[in-house]
Parts: structure tokens; sequence; C-alpha cells
């Protein structure tokens, strides 16, 4: 049996596949992310096939295949009344914080004042989680819809308003862009509105992206606070019953709402900026 | 429109700097950038400040703009004292720095939107200055997707078209390749020639000065001061062979030897 072996000493139709992994999937980015799923589900099933048992455990996580069956019947019952409660929450939480968080940040990075009258108690309610803050969800609001918008916005508004604040006050110290403005005669209002405004979009975009994440993320703990609908509350209410596949069909339906939001986010946003070209490291 | 240009060359742009000195405090020492610097320039000349790095040239340039506060003496442009930046100086910076969210067109039309200039009237005159620089085509163009020069063209520009006293340029130059800078070089005669603006112009290029100026003044460093005014009899308009000339090469003598020691000086500061 002649076997062609290249120099290096291992069989050429191993290289070859290499060149073909190569050619599918690194030169192909969006291949290379299908694979990465991929491997992820791969492994997580394995664990659970061999019920893995070292420090972690995996003889109680429901496998993938599990996980499956439980949407498919989730999805074969009514699931959009859940989908509908948990994005309305989600989408007016993070509203209020959009509007209320660039509003304020950029009065915080434009006026020493402000700054000094409003930054000191937000810093100290900022690294407050929400979980804490169910309690007084409960006492402060009138119903439980609003305690719920309250804690989603609570998620967002913290990254939105520091992105903002950043963004504006990194404008006002570009010596260049603030001379140019100078020296065209502009008024505050042209370099608030030409100038402060643009240049802080980029800043302001990745707060948004990181808010419309958190928003998700403080989801679950506001729809422990009560009600009878939504994703977090399926998988809250699963976990009360013990039925562990909802579980993580519940965190992954999350995961994904969540990622899905976040990149539309960045889209819209990146259609406000055409001016905006992102490189990375080694593309031309 | 000619008459309006003539009056310029005659009434607009005089600029008289008197007693000005700045000194920046750094680390409880004081740093004398400027010491006891007087200039008067004329409507229309096209003044060269020359030296090598640490002379103070861009902090003359910037107090003449209005970005800088002198701590003794003042500016003088039109008989009006410089209290603040304003459109009446336009300045060219030596980075890029048109705004990158905005396309050359919306770059240079900025000036006449912040005075108020109708949308028609703007778009006229902006459009003439685009061909005048050959950046038509451009117009629409992101800073990022033009080239160096193509940017420096439309900043200088950007400046133009508010019609200013006097244009003020901080090395804009600098950052081009030898084959762009010749270009603009002559570009930016070609436009002065045209309009007669006063044009202050700050670099460290020997050859840039004596090309481009009527007059050159060479700063000497610790603290800077003008150490010498030059003349430039080389007759306009110029072009690239000028720099070949007899006349250009003698010049470019007489300035490296008076600059030469300022640079040593300047070198030793450093050490």
């Amino acid at each position: 049996m002649a076997v062609s072996v290249s120099r290096v000493g291992y069989p050429r139709w191993l290289s070859q596949m290499g060149e073909a992994f190569r050619g599918v999937f690194l030169a192909n980015r969006s291949a290379l992310r299908l694979l990465s799923l991929v491997i992820f589900f791969g492994v997580w099933q394995l664990l659970c096939a061999i019920k893995f048992n070292f420090f972690i455990n995996f003889q109680f996580v429901p496998s993938p295949v599990e996980v499956l069956k439980a949407t498919l019947t989730f999805f074969a019952s009514s699931p959009w009344v859940h989908f509908r409660s948990s994005i309305m929450r989600v989408l007016i939480g993070f509203g209020l914080a959009t509007c209320l968080g660039v509003l304020v940040g950029v009065l915080i990075g434009w006026f020493a004042v402000i700054e000094d009258l409003l930054l000191p108690p937000l810093e100290l309610l900022r690294p407050i989680p929400a979980v804490a803050w169910i309690p007084l969800a409960i006492l402060m609001f009138p119903n439980a819809e609003s305690g719920m918008v309250f804690l989603t916005f609570v998620g967002a508004f913290f990254p939105i308003l520091i992105s903002t604040i950043n963004g504006v006050e990194s404008t006002l110290s570009d010596t260049v862009l603030m001379r140019v403005g100078q020296c065209l005669g502009a008024k505050p209002w042209h370099t608030f509105k030409d100038i402060v405004v643009p240049g802080s979009l980029p800043s302001i975009a990745s707060g948004l992206s990181i808010g419309m994440g958190n928003a998700w993320f403080c989801l679950v703990t506001a729809e422990i606070l009560a009600g009878r609908y939504g994703i977090g509350y399926i998988t809250w209410e699963s976990y009360v019953t013990s039925n562990y596949p909802p579980i993580v069909m519940g965190m992954l339906l999350m995961g994904l709402l969540g990622a899905f939001s976040s990149w539309a986010v960045s889209r819209g946003m990146g259609a406000l900026m055409p001016w905006r070209v992102v490189k990375k490291q080694g593309s031309v | 429109m000619m008459t309006q240009l003539e009056q310029r060359q005659t009434v607009k742009g005089a600029v008289q700097v008197e007693g000005l000195s700045v000194t920046f405090r750094n680390r409880g020492q004081d740093i004398h950038v400027l010491n006891q610097i007087q200039m008067g320039i004329k409507p229309g000349e096209f003044v060269c400040l020359l030296g090598p790095s640490g002379c103070g040239k861009s902090t003359l340039l910037n107090v003449i703009a209005g970005f800088i506060k002198p701590t003794a003496g003042y500016v003088m442009v039109d008989q009006t004292p410089v209290t603040r930046p304003g459109a009446d100086r336009g300045f060219v910076f030596q980075q890029y720095s048109l705004l990158p969210w905005k396309t050359a067109f919306q770059n240079i039309e900025l000036g006449l939107k912040i005075r108020g200039m109708a949308k028609g009237d703007r778009t006229e005159l902006v459009h003439d200055y685009l061909n005048r620089v050959g950046l038509y085509k451009h117009r629409n163009s992101y800073p990022h997707q033009m080239s160096g020069g193509m940017q420096q063209r439309a900043s200088i520009v950007r400046a133009l078209v508010n019609s200013p006293s006097v244009l003020l340029m901080d090395e804009p130059f600098a950052a081009l390749d030898a084959q762009t800078r010749h270009m603009m070089q002559e570009l930016l005669l070609d436009i002065w020639d045209d309009l007669k603006t006063t044009v202050i112009f700050v670099t460290h290029d020997i050859e840039e000065a004596i090309f481009l100026g009527d007059r050159i003044c060479i700063m000497g460093v610790q603290p800077g001061h003008i150490k010498a005014e030059l003349p430039i009899g080389l007759g306009r308009p110029r072009h690239f062979d000028d720099t070949l000339s007899a006349e250009f090469v003698d010049l470019h003598r007489q300035v490296f030897e008076c600059i030469r020691e300022e640079t040593m000086k300047s070198m030793e500061g450093c050490l």
C-alpha cells in the first residue's frame, strides 16, 4: 500500500482535509460561526450522554435533544402570549432607559454643575443589582407590570447613561474637533448638534447595545416578581415545579432574543453612522 | 464680485501683533514660549513663519486664532483686538480635521450654515469652491473615503468659503507625501492669487516657506522670538521650476544658515 506521505510525516489526505477545512471555514466567517455553534451543542450533548461527573455534574442537566423536545411542546401550545409579554416589558424598559439615559448623560457630560448635582446619587445606585430592587419595586409601583418594566429599565439605564457621559466628555475633550467648531464661529447649539452629538454616537451605540442585553438579563428577575406570562416566568416556574428541560429552553430563548435585539440595536445605530468604518486587526 | 475682491485686497486682512508673550506654567515652573513678538502684516500678504520645532510658531498661530490667550501683548486683526476664535480667521490644521461624520460638502457648508446663509446660496458657493479645488466629484464622500491631499484641500476650502480676513495654516502639508505636497503648494498659490486673502503659514520646511511666501519670519528658540525677517523677491506666479533657480538656491542657503544655529540650540535643549 503506497500511501503518499508529505515531508512532515503525516498522510497527504490529512493535509488535503486541512486545506479543505481552511477553504470552507476560515475563509468564510459565517461558516466558521455556524461551526462554533455546532461544536457547542455537540459538546453539550456529549457531556450529557456520558453523564460527565467530575466536579461539574451533567447527570441532571437536560441534553440539547431534551431541550429541543421541550421547545417543540412549548411552541405547540400558545407561546406567543409569553413572547409578547416579555418583549413588551423589555422594549418599554429599554425605551425609557434610552430616553432618560441619553438625556441625563448628555446633560452630565456637558454641564459640570449637573454632573455635581446628579452623578453622586446615580453612582450610589448603579452597583445595586436588579434582584435587590424587587422588594422596593413591589412597594413603589401600583401594579406588578410597571414594577417589572422598572426592573428591566434599571438594567438598561446605567450602561446607556455611562456610555453617553463618556462619549460626550471625550468629544468635548478633543481639542482639534472643538477648535474646528470655534474657528467656524459655532455657537453652543451648533457645537452640540454638529460635533458633540455625532462625536459621541459610537459610544452611545455601544451603551445601547449593552443596555439591551442587560434588559433581557434582568427579565427573569422581573418576572419572578409576579405574573403568569413571560419567558422569564416560564423559566422560574419550571424550576419551582422541577421540570428541567423548559428551564434550559427559557434560558436559551432569552439568550437568543437578547442577542438578536442587541444585534438589531447595533445595526440600527450603524445605519445612523454611515461615516463609520470598523476594522479588525489584519483587515485591509 | 470683482469690486468685492478689490475691496478685500485693500482693506481686509491687516494683522498687528504687539509685544506678545506667552508663558505656560508646568510643574511650578514658568516656561516662556514666546517673548515680545512684534509683527505687522499687510492685507493680502503671504507670510511664512519658519523655525525649528519648539520655537513657538504654532503657539503664535494659535494666539492669532484666539485659541490661546497671551500672557502679555495683543493681536489686532483689522483694528479689532482678538479675544476669541472666530470665522474671520480661517484655520487649517496640521492633522486631518474634517468632521468624520460629514461629507466633503457638509464639512465645507458648516460655516455658512452657522452664519445662517440661505440653503440655495450656500450650495452654489460650496459647489464653486469644490470645483475650484477639483473636489466636486467627491462632494458626497466622507473623509475616510478621501486621500490626505483631498482632505486638506477640503479643509482649506472649508476655511476660505467663509471669506476670512486672514487664513491661518499650521503645517497643513506636513503629513503629505512630497509629490502631493508640491501640488498642494501650487494649488494654494493659485487660490491665493485669486482671493488675495492674507495668509500666515507655519512650516519647518525651508523650501516650502521660500516657495510660498512674500516674506519669511524666521523664529528663534528659548524663548520663541522673531530672529530675522526676509522678503522673498521671487516673481509670481511661481512654479515648481523656480525652486531650481539660482536665486531660489541662494535664498535657501541664507535661510538655512540663519536657522541652523537655532536648530542646534533647540537640540541642546532636549539633551
